[in-house]
């Protein structure tokens, strides 16, 4: 028994690690989110809830349903496979209520030089300038018609 | 485009770990090296170093009490850290560092530190006033048994945790060194000796840490100096940084031999981005001087000044060179393209989140915990109360 007596402290000491492993279990408890592990290390609630979030983005099949005109220019131009909502921007807004909620249009200035600026890392055959001594700050729509980019397209009306 | 030489891909041109990321490996490297310090006269018996055993106890528990802190200003968003305990993800070894920072701190230092203590703890609990003699009863855990009997199994529990404790140490900062030895996207990094290489160079800055924090607190105190203690600590030094040394340049003949496809692109960058920091600062002024001199003070007698003078030059720049070392492993591998192509260049801002005055703060920051702790236990044999023999 004395040999314990004289270990005492040491258990005092070990007392307190398993204090602190129960509050870290009981915080644990608390904090933890419940659906978290369902599917993997995340927290499985979140999924439903970012499916919850609001929608942003039409699609380009609801563009294409009222500017069926431009979605058939487009079709033979270019940028055929570049999405109606990366240049303009999310419109679900707009498909929704296509009078009330008018588009801002994008500055071609600034729009195209985003993909078309020269950098050694693009592919060689990607169409890419220095846009200040192409265009030297004028609008790209001057010459190009950016649903159908190429220069004997025409510019923009 | 500005600090940019040749191609770099868009992702590598701004550093992702800065100079904080510098810090962290070398704060828990200071840790490992004090511990092992110490451990040298509990485990190995090396009683000429006793008189800094405490001490870098105390260092090592005041260097690992900020070493999280770069971590956690590098990432931002303090309050998701203890997210890593309560979610343990045991496949990423950076998830990991919590468990392994948490039972080296209270496992290992703070266990060996109150063993150690305890019998001055209680004594202090009964002479101290007002907050002190609060602060001193709740660290007595409500114990005051300072009996011969416990005290002898404080000294056999306190090996034994010593004992653990290195190979605790030893994973502490291997840990730190298979983070980057274990990028095998990065040639700079990837290799299976950098945990090696962090671990010995570890134990040659905590060992010359605490050397030079003894010197100086004793200067401070107006005591002498045991030179015995410090000319066993200056050849220990030694030992472990030639060691230090020929695993880091078997590493370089390694790579050199080895030449593999990303051997042009690191040879020129350290010939031209790295030949200060690399070449001059840790290779030759960080390891060669501090290595001949301290070979000179093993093989010819100085006089005492001298010896004092020399050990305090090479602890310094042995402190200088590891930072170098480890400036030289995190940014130098950020600063080549993996196109190996290119280059980059690392600028440290000096007033921002991860900018040198938060670094200097993060290096006087364990100086000036430690200054609490040794008021709080003072390690000078002269100043040990004695205890009541009470239950």
């Amino acid at each position: 028994m004395n040999q314990f007596k004289d270990a005492g402290h040491l258990f005092r000491f070990a007392g307190l690690f398993v204090l602190a492993f129960l509050v870290f279990l009981v915080v644990r408890h608390f904090v933890v989110p419940k659906s978290f592990g369902e599917y993997g290390h995340y927290r499985g609630a979140a999924i439903g809830e970012i499916a919850a979030l609001p929608i942003h983005y039409a699609g380009h099949q609801a563009c294409e349903s009222c500017h069926s005109d431009v979605a058939d220019l487009k079709s033979h131009g270019k940028h055929a496979h570049v999405n109606c909502e990366a240049c303009h921007g999310a419109l679900e807004k707009h498909a929704e209520d296509p009078t009330s909620v008018t588009p801002k249009l994008p500055d071609t200035a600034v729009l195209c030089a985003r993909c078309h600026t020269a950098t050694a890392a693009k592919p060689k055959g990607f169409p890419q300038v220095d846009p200040e001594q192409h265009s030297s700050g004028v609008p790209c729509q001057t010459c190009h018609q950016p649903h159908s980019p190429a220069v004997d397209a025409g510019g923009a009306k | 485009m500005n600090g940019v030489e040749g191609y770099m891909y868009p992702n590598e041109i701004s550093l992702f770990w800065s100079i904080l990321i510098v810090l962290y490996p070398y704060i828990t490297g200071l840790v490992a090296g004090a511990f092992i310090l110490a451990s040298l006269e509990r485990v190995f018996r090396v009683e000429a170093v006793k008189p800094t055993y405490r001490l870098a106890l105390l260092t090592a528990l005041a260097f690992l009490i900020v070493a999280p802190l770069p971590l956690v200003l590098h990432l931002g968003h303090p309050e998701r850290a203890p997210e890593m305990y309560f979610t343990p993800h045991s496949t990423s070894a950076m998830a990991m560092f919590g468990y392994v920072y948490l039972w080296y701190l209270m496992a290992v230092l703070v266990l060996e530190i109150w063993l150690d203590y305890r019998a001055e703890i209680v004594a202090l609990s009964q002479t101290s006033k007002g907050i002190l003699r609060l602060i001193y009863k709740v660290m007595t855990l409500g114990s005051n048994n300072v009996s011969p009997r416990s005290l002898h199994i404080d000294e056999k529990v306190g090996w034994i945790v010593t004992l653990v404790g290195i190979p605790s140490a030893f994973l502490l900062h291997g840990y730190v060194g298979f983070i980057f030895g274990s990028i095998k996207a990065n040639p700079w990094w990837s290799s299976p000796l950098i945990p090696v290489v962090f671990i010995f160079s570890a134990m040659v800055s905590g060992v010359a840490g605490v050397m030079l924090l003894y010197m100086a607190i004793m200067k401070l105190r107006k005591q002498k100096i045991d030179m015995q203690c410090v000319d066993t600590i200056a050849m220990y030094m030694f030992y472990i940084f030639i060691i230090d040394f020929s695993l880091e340049m078997l590493d370089l003949v390694h790579r050199i031999y080895e030449a593999d496809e990303s051997f042009r692109s690191l040879d020129f960058m350290v010939h031209t981005k790295l030949y200060f920091s690399q070449i001059v600062l840790q290779i030759f002024i960080g390891t060669l001087v501090p290595l001949f001199l301290l070979f000179l003070t093993q093989v010819v007698k100085f006089k005492e000044i001298v010896r004092k003078r020399i050990y305090v030059l090479c602890g310094s720049l042995i402190l200088i060179s590891v930072f170098a070392m480890r400036w030289n492993v995190v940014i130098g591998g950020q600063l080549f393209s993996k196109s190996f192509l290119g280059y980059t260049t690392y600028k440290v801002a000096l007033i921002s989140k991860e900018g040198l005055l938060v670094s200097i703060g993060l290096m006087v920051l364990p100086l000036i915990i430690l200054a609490v702790l040794l008021k709080l236990l003072p390690p000078w044999p002269e100043k040990r109360p004695q205890a009541a023999a009470a239950d």
